[in-house]
């Protein structure tokens, strides 16, 4: 058990070192998330009730999006030189291969939420500090459900044509419940409502998404990765 | 033998749907609030449960195929998630018709209307996964997987869906709603030929899908030579 605690950590520390190193994604994802943040002030042009009506919403869609970009590298970033057969042979259980790759890809797209949210509240002139640790406890369930099958849908389509398309395709609609719940749970919070009654529904509805996927993930990886 | 079966099924289909039609246009009135219009529950509902049937298929045959890797499973995952997709479809145009004549609006974000959509665009994923893969073995292994994360992911959807919003006539068949007798009679008479036309549907396609292995072993053993 601890040796595939220790796999884990080897495996989420390579990437994100090698991502550190050539920082391609996380550039792009930034980026790609900032100006998606400026396109809603230009779609919507919202007052401040408004936004924060929309706030939840307008975050997590910035969010998938850019998280979409890290995604789509996670295994594609293996295929150059074959590293990808060399991590599928090297003596890893595959569960901590994915599971360490998802752990890197949870603090990427982590690191880019926490870019966006002072950007956000400049921007939309929000106060969105007023349930702070409430609203990061939402923050990493939604975040961990949308890496943790991103992930596997990462390594399910690095072989297939059309790579790029299909990953969002395929990743979007599975995240429904729990792109919602993570909206409707971050709206309320950012207005400044306490973690109680509604939401605490909507968090238990995260915690048994993540619960469920991250065991369907563990379990399904090495059809996915050997078949 | 499976030739037997088609015919046999959809003769029984067929007189089933005959005899259901009459008894819903000859012997059933109209309701009492929705006037004609509600008959076509009779084909609404048991087009869902006919979809679901065909998902929950298309799950078993994917699990037998990952761990047996027996083609024949991989087929019958196809042929279901087909079939019960073009049964959603009907589900969802049949109650667009009837949302639009009692609600006066052609879609509302209801919760299952919302979820069956949810339903439909993931297993409209899984039919493009399939082209995207060339390969046969990684295409039905990874279609497989795919049909199981989405047949997960279903309860989940219908879950969060309902808290998110309600607006549907509670269901006839369990919970709040009541029905008639013999309107219920007829729909449960339905479902069986409903199901029965999914179930013909489904080993028409399994068969074209065997055809179509078939044909391209037989081009690669010609390109072999």
């Amino acid at each position: 058990m601890t040796a595939f605690f220790r796999q884990t950590l080897v495996i989420a520390h390579k990437d994100l070192r090698a991502e550190l190193r050539t920082k391609e994604a996380i550039n792009a994802s930034l980026s790609f998330a900032l100006v998606i943040l400026l396109l809603f002030s230009f779609a919507f042009d919202p007052t401040v009730e408004q936004t924060r009506e929309i706030s939840g919403g307008l975050l997590w869609i910035v969010f998938a999006f850019a998280g979409a970009l890290i995604l789509n590298r996670s295994f594609a970033r293996e295929l150059p030189n074959d590293c990808l057969d060399a991590l599928v042979g090297a003596p890893v259980s595959r569960a901590a291969l994915l599971l360490g790759k998802s752990l890197a890809n949870f603090v990427l797209l982590m690191a880019i939420e926490f870019m966006c949210f002072p950007v956000f509240g400049i921007f939309y002139n929000v106060r969105w500090t007023a349930q702070f640790w409430p609203l990061m406890l939402v923050l990493a369930l939604g975040t961990w459900g949308f890496t943790v099958v991103g992930t596997v849908f990462s390594a399910l389509t690095v072989n297939i044509r059309l790579r790029e398309v299909m990953l969002p395709l395929l990743v979007y609609p599975l995240m429904i419940p729990a792109l919602m719940a993570a909206m409707q749970a971050s709206t309320h919070l950012i207005a400044g409502g306490p973690l109680a009654g509604d939401v605490l529904v909507w968090v238990r509805l995260l915690v048994a998404f993540d619960v469920i996927f991250t065991a369907l993930a563990l379990v399904l990886i090495d059809a996915v990765l050997v078949g | 033998m499976r030739e037997r079966v088609i015919i046999i099924c959809s003769g029984v289909a067929a007189i089933l749907l005959a005899w259901n039609l009459g008894r819903m246009f000859l012997f059933l009135g109209d309701e009492a609030q929705q006037g004609a219009i509600y008959r076509i529950m009779f084909f609404h509902v048991p087009a869902a449960w006919t979809s679901f049937t065909g998902f929950f298929t298309a799950l078993v045959a994917s699990i037998l195929f990952l761990a047996r890797k027996n083609f024949r499973n991989d087929a019958l995952a196809v042929a279901a998630t087909e079939v019960g997709l073009a049964f959603a479809a009907v589900n969802l145009v049949t109650g667009m018709l009837w949302g639009r004549i009692i609600w006066g609006i052609w879609w509302t974000w209801d919760w299952r209307l919302t979820s069956m959509l949810v339903c439909f665009l993931l297993y409209a994923g899984y039919l493009v996964l399939r082209r995207a893969v060339e390969e046969p073995t990684q295409r039905a292994t990874l279609a497989g997987i795919f049909s199981i994360f989405a047949f997960a992911d279903v309860p989940i959807v219908f879950f969060s869906i309902k808290w998110w919003r309600t607006q549907h006539p509670q269901p006839v068949v369990w919970g709040g709603g009541s029905i008639d007798p013999a309107m219920k009679s007829v729909l449960y008479w339905n479902f069986l030929a409903v199901l029965l036309i999914g179930l013909v549907l489904v080993l028409i396609r399994l068969r074209q899908e065997e055809t179509q292995r078939e044909i391209d072993a037989l081009r690669r053993t010609a390109h072999a030579l």
